[in-house]
């Protein structure tokens, strides 16, 4: 399995590391809170509304430089507007790496 | 340039807000999480650039396009590639741009937005013109553009910020004004015949004094669109 990185951050940021800390700062604030969004509403079956918390954790998927693990999400994002949880397992799996991998910066 | 984000994202915002503060040319005014806070700020003030979030809940960018009056410049910001073709329907848009976003990226959107030669009586919010003889037109629904054919329409009702485009087999819900479907539908086939409803007149079943059947559907009509009303009878 492909491990998130902070290379897109590191290029954006360059010398700026105030710039850099602000967004692993989001990232912290940001990510649990989608991922707890996204769970609710799997547990509550609103499969749709589950397919727009992925759709927005594809920006933080791709932000950790997890290439293979966007299109893994995108078929998942669209499974689930078909009303199917095929991919669930694979992409909870890519969100707890996800999650480890950013509470450690 | 003045620029104003619209993203519920706070990650894109402030990547978005980065790129912008390195460009000299750019000046970033105000960055909103929902499109109608930037609708509110955008009826007091008025900004040349708009990087705009398509995938937004309860309103989307293209609602946001709809809705407001003169758009500037606009680049859109998002996950998804499959919005690329409705994207360029819209004269204002001047880019598109897919997250995550690059500085190399931007920088092109950025030459775009400067280059675009856009008169004022071009930004409009309607879509690119379609052929005088179109059979059809478009409407925006859950981020799809769907055909209807405007023979198979009897009757818009508009109701608040929407109108319910019926059809003889489906109705639609369309975030739009009745005013500007007015405006798309063919004159010779449609009429208004009261402030919140346009009939197509090939489908009245009976006309009352002041209703029309159409289908199983009453319509009002107004005593100021009536006399129009009879004129296109072709009463006996």
């Amino acid at each position: 399995m492909e491990q998130p990185n902070t290379t897109y951050i590191d290029e954006l940021s360059g010398d700026n590391l105030e710039f850099k800390q602000k967004m692993i700062g989001i990232l912290k604030r940001e990510l649990p809170e989608e991922i707890e969004m996204y769970q609710s509403q799997i547990q509550n079956s609103n499969f749709l509304l589950a397919a727009d918390s992925v759709h927005k954790l594809k920006h933080k998927v791709s932000i950790l430089g997890l290439e293979k693990s966007y299109y893994l999400a995108e078929t998942f994002e669209e499974n689930l507007k078909n009303n199917s949880t095929q991919l669930q397992n694979d992409f909870e799996a890519i969100l707890k790496a996800m999650h480890k991998f950013v509470e450690a910066l | 340039m003045n620029c104003i984000i619209i993203d519920d994202e706070e990650m894109a915002r402030a990547i978005i807000a980065q790129m912008i503060a390195n460009h000299k040319e750019l000046h970033l005014v105000q960055d909103f999480s929902n499109a109608m806070q930037a609708i509110k700020f955008l009826n007091q003030n008025e900004v040349d650039l708009i990087f705009l979030d398509i995938h937004m809940p309860d309103f989307t960018g293209f609602d946001f396009i709809q809705t407001i009056k003169n758009p500037p410049k606009i680049v859109l910001v998002t996950s998804d590639k499959n919005f690329a073709i409705e994207a360029f329907e819209y004269d204002c848009i001047v880019d598109y741009l897919v997250k995550p976003i690059t500085e190399e990226r931007f920088q092109k959107a950025i030459q775009k937005a400067n280059t675009a030669q856009i008169s004022s009586s071009k930004l409009t919010t309607e879509k690119t013109s379609t052929e005088d003889n179109a059979n059809e037109f478009y409407v925006n629904i859950d981020r799809r553009l769907i055909k209807i054919e405007f023979n198979s329409v009897t009757v818009v009702e508009a109701k608040g910020d929407y109108i319910h485009v019926k059809t003889d087999t489906k109705n639609y819900i369309v975030h739009s004004t009745l005013k500007k479907i007015e405006d798309k539908l063919p004159n010779d086939l449609f009429l208004k015949v009261h402030r919140s409803y346009i009939i197509n007149t090939k489908k009245i079943i009976d006309i009352e004094d002041n209703s029309v059947l159409i289908g199983k559907e009453v319509i009002p009509v107004s005593r100021a669109n009536r006399p129009e009303l009879m004129k296109r009878l072709n009463l006996l």
